[in-house]
């Protein structure tokens, strides 16, 4: 078979099989998302970015809720013109999405005047929309916080009933569960709100960039933009301050490292009251700075810092002793933003006219303005928020499971949104009538082989991307958040066939040359198999995982731009990275020695 | 007349100087008044070639005749160029010429074993300020002796009247009275690396990156495309090295023991490894910030780093011809209202 000699098409969706063994786990997702003959007409593609790995049968409600708030606003609330919503299907717990473009020019035409109406006024009143944004966010959490915990009790209190109060535990229970997830739905409006108006006028400035300066890197516009006090920063700045106190308070001694979070925790107690003034600082940078998931967030078991302490308290560890090597963690934010004046400055002077220094001052305000929100909103809603939800549908697994459903409260998680729905309705219908509930007799298998489809389904690795590739991408959405463009995929499809098999090329997304073993990192608790010098293969790198970059040589993605959050948090590091790689995780083999060269994009397999 | 007014040393002229120095001896003395640091050396002024052309003038015409050529007429001009080369390399130089040249060696080995020098042509006129006469003047390099650094002083002057030179004039209209050449002696650099860099993008005209081009040896192996140099690609603010090919060198051009030039092969542990660090890469970024802006546009240089230094030596430093005469139209244009800049993204089919 001559491998150059391919068609410029990835396989057709009816082609793509269900895992044999497998097709009762798949039946559960809805009908609306499982392939249909029409979708052999379209184009799409995996999104590995956002769900790099299977997906549970609730998680999919973060996919549903993401798309259905992100349609909403790009086809009816600000009207973009060329693009509407974005479809979803799930196969083998894969989750493939296809934008739908608008190409009619009369069409074109009137949805571009209503988007002048709509979208222009958001620019013209960010910040005061963005003020706004912040409050609705604050009050959607505490509102989420403030949902009672899902209980039963034997008899209803007394007091509910002296109260008069008129409903009973059995309906505050479903009540809790539909503004659960009600809330979370509410949640994708809100952060679909701003945030592609944001990335379209950073991606305008980015592109007056480019043409002005046909050879300038995309981390260098992306420097000119980066602002340095955005609150996904806020975590490790917090780490950084909770090990400078530990050093100020004299109890660093604490923080050996290896030692595990209870003996950490049990070594302060020891210390009076130095021990017990850091545990305060503790709680003080805990709320809310510890709700930051240690995935991207889309994944019940993305768990946060919160939930888990070990992963915060091991780079607490090693920033103690960072500090005791005489090393500043302080980051010097007030020479980095100096710094970044003068790159905007020394630019706008290498501009050829006066009419360009004109448009790049209107663009690089507009992006300025936008920004706060591209780097802000993914604490509240990504992590926060998420953080809030899952443990909240994790308490009513508890209750499920107290009541025999399932053998364990994260079985919750393998029902779907429907589905969870039905148990609790099944779990207040035996509560009210007095008999038994019937999931326990309906569950329990169905986790248990949903479970394992999930642990197949992990080792198939999934086509890229289906169907015929487009001329052109021409859809603002899909180029903007995933990197996708007609380049990236013909580098997919001649990913096997290219003259040097040894190299992979993707986005430069931080500068700097290092050689070390690569890890093929594909699921969060895979991450402690990193030693010191080894180089992360990943399919998308989080922020969150900030704390191993200290360990790691370089870092190399599937997916990505370099205005992914992995590539800002990777600059801020120094740690070289390449990213939108396609396919790095299955054409690197774990424990072979590559070459990341990150301010090239190019990524080597040495042998 | 004096030896000031035949000799001037780089620290002592610059651009304004360019009719009596030419305009390569002129760059030179601007450089290294700007602190760049360049081969030290002094440039023999048009007076001396005017002292010399007067005596030829008086056996029989030169200019004169150049003038009454046919732009198009190649033949009359090969002819012509035949005789007054001839004429050049027969007529001794004036005294005072002869001696001012030795002096001035003499003050620039600075009593040390006399070292070799490089004989530039430095041609100027009136007509042009930004004449280049770009690579139509000879260049010897690794000259040795007093006796050959005035024999060549005598090719660069006899330069002026090759075909390639005279029709350039001829095709120009350049009053030949108002035409002269100059002469640049500089020590020679025995290089270890050397190469060109431009101060912004040769292939897209982009002025936020630089272009450095380097292979070992003498600069002569890369200007003259007979090695494949290793090929860096610098943002001129951020210095971030965003193209850093190391290719194959398997030559290099080296002084030979009897003057001039030989290519002998690169040892094999040299020919896959970079000829310049990523720090001396910074290092020439800052000195090409340094001169461009001292000139106001963009330049072409020739730099060289010489055996056992660290320091990094412009040979040369020329503007950029090719991108700057092209009227760039603007990219973008203020908008009266800058929400709509966002349309390019959103606006439909770009």
């Amino acid at each position: 078979m001559n491998a150059l000699i391919k068609p410029k098409q990835f396989p057709l969706p009816s082609s793509l099989k269900v895992v044999p063994g497998t097709e009762r786990a798949q039946a559960a997702y809805p009908y609306y998302t499982q392939f249909s003959a029409a979708d052999d007409e379209r184009f799409w593609f995996y999104n590995s970015m956002h769900f790099p790995e299977p997906m549970s049968a609730f998680d999919m409600v973060t996919a549903e809720a993401a798309y259905c708030a992100l349609g909403a606003v790009n086809t009816r609330v600000h009207c973009l013109p060329t693009t509407l919503g974005i479809d979803h299907r799930i196969i083998n717990g894969r989750v493939y999405i296809g934008g739908n473009s608008v190409t009619d020019p009369a069409e074109i035409a009137i949805r571009l005047e209503e988007f002048k109406k709509r979208a222009f006024y958001y620019y013209d009143n960010w910040e005061r929309l963005y003020d706004q944004w912040r409050a609705k966010m604050l009050k959607l959490i505490e509102d989420a916080q403030s949902l009672p915990k899902p209980e039963l009790p034997e008899l209803e209190p007394l007091a509910n009933v002296h109260a008069g109060r008129g409903v009973a535990s059995n309906h505050i229970l479903f009540d809790t569960y539909q503004k659960t997830l009600e809330g979370y739905f509410r949640m994708w409006h809100h952060h679909f709100e701003f945030l592609l108006l944001g990335y379209g006028a950073y991606m305008t400035f980015f592109e007056f960039c480019k043409k002005a300066f046909p050879e300038i890197t995309d981390q260098t516009i992306a420097r000119m933009v980066a602002g340095f006090d955005a609150e996904i920063f806020r975590p490790d700045d917090e780490l950084r301050r909770l090990a400078r106190c530990a050093v100020e308070l004299g109890v660093d001694k604490s923080f050996q490292e290896h030692a595990s979070v209870d003996e950490i925790i049990a070594s302060l107690k020891q210390k009076g009251e130095a021990g017990r003034e850091w545990l305060k600082e503790l709680e003080t940078s805990r709320n809310p700075w510890f709700n930051i998931n240690v995935g991207d967030g889309f994944y019940h078991y993305h768990r946060a810092w919160n939930d888990d302490l070990s992963m915060p308290f091991a780079s607490l560890s090693a920033y103690v002793g960072r500090l005791n090597a005489g090393e500043s963690l302080h980051r010097p934010i007030e020479k980095l933003q100096a710094e970044r004046r003068q790159i905007i400055g020394d630019y706008r002077e290498l501009l050829a006219t006066d009419d360009d220094r004109a448009a790049y001052d209107q663009m690089i305000t507009l992006a300025h303005r936008v920004f706060p929100y591209v780097e802000g909103h993914k604490f509240y809603c990504e992590h926060w928020y998420t953080n809030l939800f899952f443990n909240k549908i994790r308490q009513f697994g508890g209750l499920l499971a107290a009541h025999g459903f399932f053998p364990d409260a994260e079985d919750a998680f393998q029902l779907t949104h429907y589905e969870l729905e039905s148990a609790i309705i099944d779990l207040m219908n035996a509560w009210s009538t007095g008999s038994k509930p019937r999931g326990p007799e309906h569950w329990p298998q169905r986790v248990a082989e949903r479970r394992a489809a999930l642990a197949v389904w992990a080792k198939h690795a999934t086509a890229p991307a289906l169907g015929a590739v487009p001329d052109v991408i021409d859809d603002p959405a899909i180029v903007m958040l995933w990197g996708i463009t007609r380049e990236s995929l013909d580098r997919w499809l001649s990913a096997d066939s290219g003259p040097n098999q040894d190299e992979i090329r993707g986005v430069a997304a931080c500068r700097g040359v290092a050689e070390g073993v690569a890890r093929i990192i594909t699921t969060v608790d895979q991450m402690s198999r990193l030693k010191k010098g080894d180089i992360l293969v990943c399919q998308i790198t989080n922020p969150t995982w900030a704390p191993i970059f200290d360990k790691i040589a370089a870092a190399v993605s599937d997916i990505g731009g370099s205005m992914s959050h992995a590539a800002i948090v990777a600059r801020e590091y120094g740690l070289p990275a390449v990213v939108g790689t396609g396919n790095g995780t299955t054409r690197i083999k774990d424990g072979q020695r590559i070459r990341v060269d990150g301010g090239r994009g190019v990524v080597t397999i040495l042998h | 007349m004096g030896p000031s007014a035949l000799v001037g040393w780089f620290a002592d002229i610059g651009l304004a100087d360019r009719l009596e120095v030419g305009g390569k001896g002129g760059s030179l003395g601007e450089l290294t008044r700007a602190g760049i640091a360049v081969p030290p050396g002094f440039v023999l002024k048009t007076a001396a070639f005017e002292r010399f052309i007067e005596a030829l003038e008086n056996e029989s015409p030169v200019r004169e005749r150049v003038e009454s050529l046919e732009a198009e007429d190649l033949g009359a001009m090969t002819d012509l160029s035949a005789r007054l080369r001839a004429r050049f390399a027969a007529t001794p130089l004036p005294a005072d010429v002869s001696d001012a040249i030795a002096r001035a060696l003499e003050e620039l080995s600075n009593g040390a074993a006399q070292s070799s020098v490089a004989v530039r042509s430095s041609a100027t006129t009136e007509d042009a300020a930004d004449a280049s006469f770009a690579g139509l003047q000879d260049t010897y390099l690794w000259v040795k002796s007093v006796q050959q650094a005035q024999d060549r002083v005598r090719s660069c002057w006899g330069s002026l009247y090759s075909v390639e030179s005279m029709s350039y004039r001829r095709k120009r209209n350049f009053k030949e009275k108002n035409v002269a050449m100059a002469v640049v002696v500089q020590t020679m650099v025995d290089a270890r690396t050397a190469g060109v860099m431009f101060t912004r993008s040769p292939l897209t005209g982009d002025r936020s990156v630089m272009t450095i081009e380097g292979s070992w040896g003498l600069g002569s192996a890369v200007v003259g495309g007979e090695v494949t140099p290793d090929r860096w690609v610098v943002a001129k603010i951020t210095g971030e090295i965003s193209v850093r090919e190391i290719s194959t060198k398997l030559i290099r051009h080296v002084a030979a023991a009897a003057g001039g030039i030989e290519t002998v092969p690169v040892p094999v542990d040299l020919q896959r490894a970079a000829c310049m660090s990523d720090d001396e890469i910074q290092c020439l970024r800052a000195i090409g910030r340094k001169v461009e802006r001292h000139y106001g546009r963009s330049q072409d240089i020739e730099w060289a780093v010489a055996r056992g230094s660290e320091e990094i030596l412009l040979l040369q430093s020329r503007p950029e011809t090719v991108w700057s005469v092209k009227e760039s139209a603007p990219v973008g244009r203020a908008a009266t209202d800058p929400s709509s800049h966002v349309l390019s993204i959103f606006g439909g089919r770009r």
